[in-house]
């Protein structure tokens, strides 16, 4: 029986990767749940966000709140990156097959990551901590850093903000009813066309604002894009494609499990994701909080 | 279709194709082996994309756990080439049996997600399991099957042992190609046909939907299965790489950049892709951004791909003509 400390340990390092995962499935299961487009450059617009705030930051200089501005600014050019390809591009694309949308958001990501390398180069780059958030805190014995539990307070934060927006607002019931029924909700005079930008602007600012948040722990690299895109993609779908509080599931089941896999099976525990994912497709393929699709 | 059938144009090709290696060059040799076996692997790939109407995320799967087995066989086991290579397609049928049975259930995206679910899985074993697969590391020095014998005969003697894997490779695909003209052109072909243009009234005048699925998908498995084996060959070596999910849309790009409405459609599109890629790389590092515009060219300008835009311009030349 391994002690109670280090499982502790364990259980908040998968509750801190999840999210963040979180921060960008959320994104990613918005866009599909109302625009019905599996959004693969997801992760580029969060490796995006990243290097944005990296740039920012380095702009910003000595500025105490250097990395907060430079947070919200990467999320910004992120979201209104995310609302050009939208409006100049994808938007074209939804009539046509579910092959032609998937296989447009993969080429933004060969596009974009190779943009990415021509500004940024190959290299490793990071962000400093923000200094109020510098130290460690010892929790039930395990030292956990500052930016850890902040991470851990943000992640449920953003989820009930969010929840706020699509429960309680006007435009997140027309956002619900998009996702239920656009050809009604457009004959309800409803301008469709707009609501699908700004789904898709609000997904895109949530990516970026996961890459900007993620720069202080992890390295900023190139293919941090398909490393994440797979493992946010996993997350909705056992969470459930569209599903708010499915993502949520998803992603905590997922930081789990991936930590504790580790325990178990300590080379297999990549595979014992995607055999979870495989299960819930073949059961539920609408994910474990998610509705049917109607056809 | 049948008026145009009446110029061999398989025959040319076969023909033009076993003339490369008399060119006398390396590189020409090596391109045209990478572009005959992608070629297998992108038209197998097309049984589902393009006859069923199945998209496939995690076609390298197949593709990949063929090069392992054949791989494996030769190298590990000492087993002859003439096994090894059936094996592949064999092994990799039954796993798309398997991983079939449960992704003909879903449908549209959720028959994607599914695919490249099983794939990553298949990846995530070939990546790990270091004592069978080598892992990350892969599997280097495969052998190159015995082809003493040609050696032996006039005018292709003289050529090296890269040159007359190319001549074995031409052959095979060539034959693969033909079943597989074979199996779209049959009647179980046009129940594919009607699947894919409706699968509900296919399913009402009787067609078990399904079972045929599962069957288009087994066939489009074994072939990507035998494409993997001469790749690993070819390739001198076999790597996780081949199965993960950028391979599998790799092969989606060629499809469609070839035209998915087209047998021969996706072997087009790995020649261009394949010899495209050869000549961009030599002049910049930057080749995913090349890949990427053109993809996107491709899917708002021509969005029945490369073969599809000529036949539409045959088509209306044809039409000038009349006029």
């Amino acid at each position: 029986m391994p002690d109670p400390t280090f499982l502790f340990a364990q259980s908040l390092s998968g509750l801190t990767a999840a999210m963040f995962l979180f921060l960008i499935a959320s994104g990613l299961s918005l866009i599909f749940g109302v625009l019905g487009v599996l959004n693969f450059a997801h992760g580029s617009f969060y490796m995006l966000g990243a290097y944005v705030a990296y740039q920012l930051v380095q702009v910003l200089g000595r500025d105490p709140a250097a990395f907060w501005w430079a947070a919200l600014g990467a999320a910004c050019a992120i979201a209104v990156l995310g609302g050009l390809v939208e409006r100049l591009l994808l938007r074209h694309l939804y009539a046509k097959d579910v092959l032609y949308q998937l296989l447009f958001t993969y080429a933004l990501i060969l596009v974009l990551s190779d943009a990415a390398k021509v500004v940024w180069g190959t290299g490793q780059l990071s962000i400093a901590r923000p200094p109020e958030l510098a130290g460690a805190t010892r929790v039930l014995g395990t030292l956990v850093p500052h930016y850890e539990l902040f991470v851990l307070l943000l992640g449920p934060a953003i989820a009930l903000g969010f929840w706020l927006l699509l429960h309680r607002t006007r435009a997140g019931r027309f956002v619900r009813a998009a996702a239920l029924d656009r050809e009604m909700l457009g004959a309800l005079g409803v301008n469709v066309s707009r609501l699908y930008t700004s789904v898709f602007v609000l997904g895109s600012f949530l990516a970026g604002l996961g890459g900007a948040l993620i720069a202080p722990a992890k390295a900023i690299v190139p293919g941090m894009d398909v490393e994440i895109i797979v493992e946010a993609f996993i997350v909705v779908v056992i969470g459930g494609l569209g599903s708010f509080w499915g993502t949520f599931l998803g992603a905590v089941i997922y930081g789990q499990v991936l930590s504790f896999g580790i325990l178990i099976f300590p080379r297999f525990s990549i595979f014992s994701v995607f055999a979870l994912m495989a299960v819930v497709l073949i059961l539920r393929p609408w994910g474990l909080l998610g509705r049917p699709l109607k056809t | 279709m049948s008026a145009r059938a009446r110029v061999p144009w398989g025959l040319l090709g076969v023909l033009a194709a076993l003339s490369v290696p008399f060119l006398g060059s390396r590189y020409y040799t090596f391109v045209a082996t990478d572009v005959a076996i992608l070629a297998l692997f992108a038209v197998s790939l097309n049984l589902l994309l393009g006859y069923t109407g199945l998209v496939s995320f995690g076609h390298a799967a197949y593709f990949g756990v063929g090069a392992y087995t054949t791989g494996l066989l030769m190298k590990k086991a000492g087993v002859p080439f003439v096994l090894a290579f059936p094996a592949a397609g064999v092994l990799a049928g039954l796993l798309a049996l398997v991983f079939g049975f449960f992704c003909v259930r879903l449908t549209k995206i959720y028959f994607a997600m599914l695919t490249l679910a099983f794939a990553q899985i298949v990846w995530a074993i070939c990546f790990k399991w270091n004592d069978l697969t080598g892992g990350e590391q892969g599997m280097p020095e495969i052998p190159y099957p015995d082809l003493a014998w040609l050696e032996r005969l006039p005018l292709v003697g003289e050529l090296r042992t890269s040159d007359h894997f190319y001549l074995l490779t031409v052959v095979l695909v060539a034959l693969c190609f033909w079943l597989l003209r074979r199996v779209v052109g049959s009647p179980f072909g046009r129940i594919l046909t009607t699947i894919r243009e409706n699968p509900e009234r296919a399913e009402f005048i009787g067609v078990h939907v399904r079972r045929w699925e599962l069957l288009a998908f087994v066939l489009a498995g074994a072939f990507a299965g035998l494409a993997g084996g001469l790749f690993g060959i070819f390739n001198r070596g076999v790597f996780p790489d081949f199965i993960y999910w950028t391979k599998s849309s790799e092969v989606l790009i060629m499809a469609i950049l070839g035209g998915m409405g087209y047998f021969y459609g996706p072997a087009v599109g790995a020649l261009v892709l394949l010899v495209l890629n050869q000549q961009i790389t030599s002049y910049t590092e930057y080749w995913p951004f090349v890949l990427g515009s053109i993809l996107i060219v491709l899917l708002f300008a021509f969005p029945g791909g490369l073969v599809g835009a000529l036949d539409a311009g045959r088509r209306r030349l044809l039409r000038l003509g009349r006029a």
